[in-house]
Order: C-alpha cells, then structure tokens, then sequence
C-alpha cells in the first residue's frame, strides 16, 4: 500500500515515539492470540480490502462508508501519542487519522444520543482466537461528549504506513488518556445511541473493567498498581515511570469528569 | 525395561543434573545478550524463569508417581530437581524485583499484600526457601525422618499456590497456565491412589502415599 502522510498537529506530545518494529511487534489483539507477539503473524490473515464501517443508531444519516471515506488522504494528521495499557506498560506512537468528532458531526447525532459504540470485526475464519475464552465481536463504548474531544481519533496509519494489520487495520479507535483497550481495533460499526454501551472487558470483569478507564494512578486495577508503568524500548534497567493522570491529558479532558467520583466511575 | 531404566537413572550422577538445570539460564543469558528477547525484554526474563521454575518443580513432583506406576526410580535425583526450582524462583523474584519493579520498594511490598497473586506466589516461595534450607542429609538427621517428610509434604502446598500465582497473574486464565495447573492436579491425585496401584501383587489397600 502506498505511503501516508498526516499534518503535524498542535495535540502530539514531544516525546519519542518507540520505533515501527516496536510498536509493530508487541500488541493485544486477542482475536489473534493471547500474547503480545503472536498477532504480528496472526492477523496477516486479515482481510482488509473493500472496507466499509457502518454509521447508525441516533444519527440523522445512518450509512455505511469506506475508510477513504471517513479518513481522507487529505484530511490525516499526524497525532504523536502516549500509549498506556492497563497491564501498566506505556508506549509512543505517531498515528496517523482523523479526529472522529467531525466524522459524527458529518452523520449528524440526535439529540437523545449521549453515547457511541463501537464494535470490531469478529471473522472466526481469519482470526485465532482461542475458542471460548472471551466473547467476540470486540466491543468499547464511550460518553458522546468523550467521542466529540479533539484528542479523540480514528486512525488508519502510524509513522508514515498504513496500519499494519496486527495494530487494528485498516481503521482504529484512539483515545489516549484511557486505558489501551478502550482504544477498540479494525472497526466495522459505530451506533450512536442513548444507553452507555458495555465494553468487552467490562462485560468480562466488572470489577476489574470499568466503563471509562481512564488512566488513573490513584486507582489501582484490583491485581496490580496502576502508580507507575514500565516504558517499552526503555531497556533492561530503565526501572518505572510514574503515571500521570488521564496519561498527561489532564488539561485536555479533566474538564469532562466534573462532579464525578473517578474512584466509582473507574 | 524399567530394570534398563533404572539402571540408566542410577548411573545418572546428580552433578549432571545441575549441568541441565543450569542450561535454561544458560539460553536465557545468550538470548538476552543477543537482543533476541522481543519487544520487551523485561517480562520475557521475568516470565521464562518463573516458567523454568514451575517446570523443575512439576519435575520433582513427577519422580513419586513415576516411581509408584512405572517403577522407575529417579528418587536420589529428586533433591537436585527440587533445589534448581528453588534456584529460578529466586531467580524470578529477583528480576521482578530489579528489572520490573525498579527496585520501587514500597510499591512492590504494598503490592505483595494487596494483590492475591502475589501473595500466591510469595506463600510459595516461602515455603521452597524452607525446604531448599532443610535439603541437606544432615538436616534429614537433625529434624529425624517423620518431621522432615511431615515439613516436605508442604511442597504440595507449594505447587498449587504455584499454579494459582500463575492463573491469577493475567487478564484472564492463560491457556498454558491452565495446562500446568492441571498437570499439578494429576501429580497431586496420583498421591491419593491406594498404595499398590498399579502392582501385579497388589498392596497394602488401606495406606495412602506420601
């Protein structure tokens, strides 16, 4: 496929990014494995071609639209984020999308929506997921007001490729101040709607997953801290990192979580 | 054949033992200098001897049961297999503690207390630490048989907080994770077959193994 290219953006940190190999090798994906290396083969099986995402629920123009469509050549930025898993590793990566507030705005949502959904691909026949373990299709949600954010994207390259497969080709969710996994891969539906959607891992361990997920050192995940992380690319004995609030996106999103108790609404 | 075995088991000397325990460390040591751990190569030292560990203890837990229904004796190697678990358990905490904690005391210890399966683990270890301290023959003749014997049945302790550490450690139970575990359930199990099972002769029906 060929090159991309995304502006610089105002919203991209000034730290490092980790190297294409890096971030290209070391990812979840559990439609493709239950380790970090294994989708980097796996999901080369990924059919990718002919691409369509479907837009509907409360919205004034339900369609279905290609990744061209809603992430034009012209419209891609570049956004250099940080990455921080709930599994308490941190990353940088420069995406390459578009932001999805405007591709919402375009569908145009009611005025009863106050959420978004989103659902991943689920083709048992070229993925590998081990059979029972977890229930597919993959699926996240997040607050309207949270979708609408200028931080939040929908991604469909990193450093100047298109997304390899194993990253969430060919069209991502990215939300930097949660927890990765809210940032939902190779989506196929986004449903306005106005009932907070479950996500996949909540619907798995409530207590574990909560609906926000936002980067919180104050919050533990009930199995381990989430006070520090370990940078990857850092080498054997560059020791943790203390995590920042909302991932360092505090003066961007704080303002959306007044009033709300962020220890109940983990 | 079992008398073959056997033979071949008795002229396997304990050093040899140690030479093969010592080769995963080996590998581990190569594989890290040559940059071949992946993308992150802290959790890949810290999981493979946390694995190495869990497999020289399976080992050890095996040689009864080999013993009892194939009637192969690797007893005299048991002690070997048993303190090379030890040795990676040591060797898992430490690069928990240096590599991946950062030497981040108080997050690490407030951890142990809050986090179930670090207290599996740490239980576990424990208990090793206190069976590799007592492994020698003098300390069989200072505590006396039934004492020892009565403190080294807590290895069976140890192999189930083992595997609950393991379980418990991820997202979701590990495929792998479970295998073990189960494997463990079938060393422990065998355990409670009457003793004779299995013998042509039969046995004494009554008396469960140790």
């Amino acid at each position: 496929a060929a090159a991309l290219s995304g502006k610089a953006s105002k919203l991209s940190t000034d730290a490092t990014p980790n190297t294409f190999e890096e971030i290209s090798n070391y990812n979840n994906y559990i439609e493709f494995g239950n380790d970090k290396t294994t989708p980097a083969t796996n999901a080369q099986r990924l059919k990718t071609e002919g691409w369509t995402v479907a837009i509907d629920g409360l919205v004034d123009h339900p369609g279905t639209y290609s990744v061209d469509q809603i992430a034009p050549e012209n419209a891609l930025e570049q956004r250099i984020y940080r990455l921080r898993c709930v599994e308490a590793w941190s990353m940088v990566v420069p995406w390459i999308g578009v932001p999805l507030g405007p591709v919402l705005g375009k569908a145009g949502p009611q005025s009863a929506a106050k959420f978004v959904a989103f659902e991943s691909a689920w083709r048992p026949d070229e993925m590998t997921a081990t059979p029972g373990l977890y229930q597919f299709p993959y699926r996240e949600g997040l607050r309207l007001d949270e979708a609408m954010n200028p931080l939040t994207l929908l991604a469909t390259g990193l450093y100047d490729k298109p997304m390899p497969k194993q990253n969430g080709a060919p069209i991502r969710l990215i939300v930097p101040w949660k927890y990765g996994f809210k940032s939902i891969k190779s989506i196929v539906r986004i449903t306005l709607t106005d009932k907070q959607p479950v996500g996949t891992w909540q619907a798995m361990q409530p207590s574990e997953y909560g609906f926000y997920a936002n980067v919180n050192p104050a919050v533990d995940h009930p199995r381990w801290s989430q006070a520090t992380e370990r940078v990857i690319g850092a080498g054997l004995f560059a020791g943790r990192k203390d995590t920042l609030p909302f991932n360092g996106y505090g003066d961007e999103v704080a303002s959306l979580y007044t009033g709300q108790d962020l220890a109940k609404d983990y | 054949m079992t008398r073959w075995l056997n033979t071949q088991a008795r002229r396997v000397p304990e050093w040899a033992v140690w030479l093969g325990g010592a080769l995963p460390l080996g590998l581990l040591i190569f594989d890290t200098l040559r940059q071949r751990l992946g993308v992150d190569p802290v959790a890949a030292i810290e999981h493979r001897l946390g694995r190495t560990a869990i497999y020289f203890l399976i080992a050890s837990l095996a040689v009864t049961p080999l013993l009892r229904l194939a009637k192969v004796n690797l007893v005299p190697l048991r002690r070997a297999l048993g303190l090379l678990a030890f040795g990676y358990v040591v060797l898992h905490i430490t690069a928990w503690v240096v590599i991946d904690m950062g030497l981040r005391w108080e997050q690490l210890l407030r951890d142990i207390v809050k986090r179930p399966y670090l207290l599996f683990g740490a239980g576990a270890a424990l208990i090793l630490l206190a069976l590799a301290l007592t492994s020698s023959a003098a300390a069989i003749r200072r505590m006396g048989g039934s004492a020892w014997k009565r403190l080294h049945r807590l290895v069976y302790v140890a192999a189930v907080l083992t595997s609950l550490h393991w379980l418990s450690v991820g997202k979701v139970w590990h495929p792998e994770a479970k295998f073990w575990g189960f494997v463990v359930l079938v060393l422990l199990g065998v355990r409670l077959l009457p003793r004779g099972f299995g013998s042509r002769r039969g046995g004494n029906k009554s008396v469960a193994i140790q």
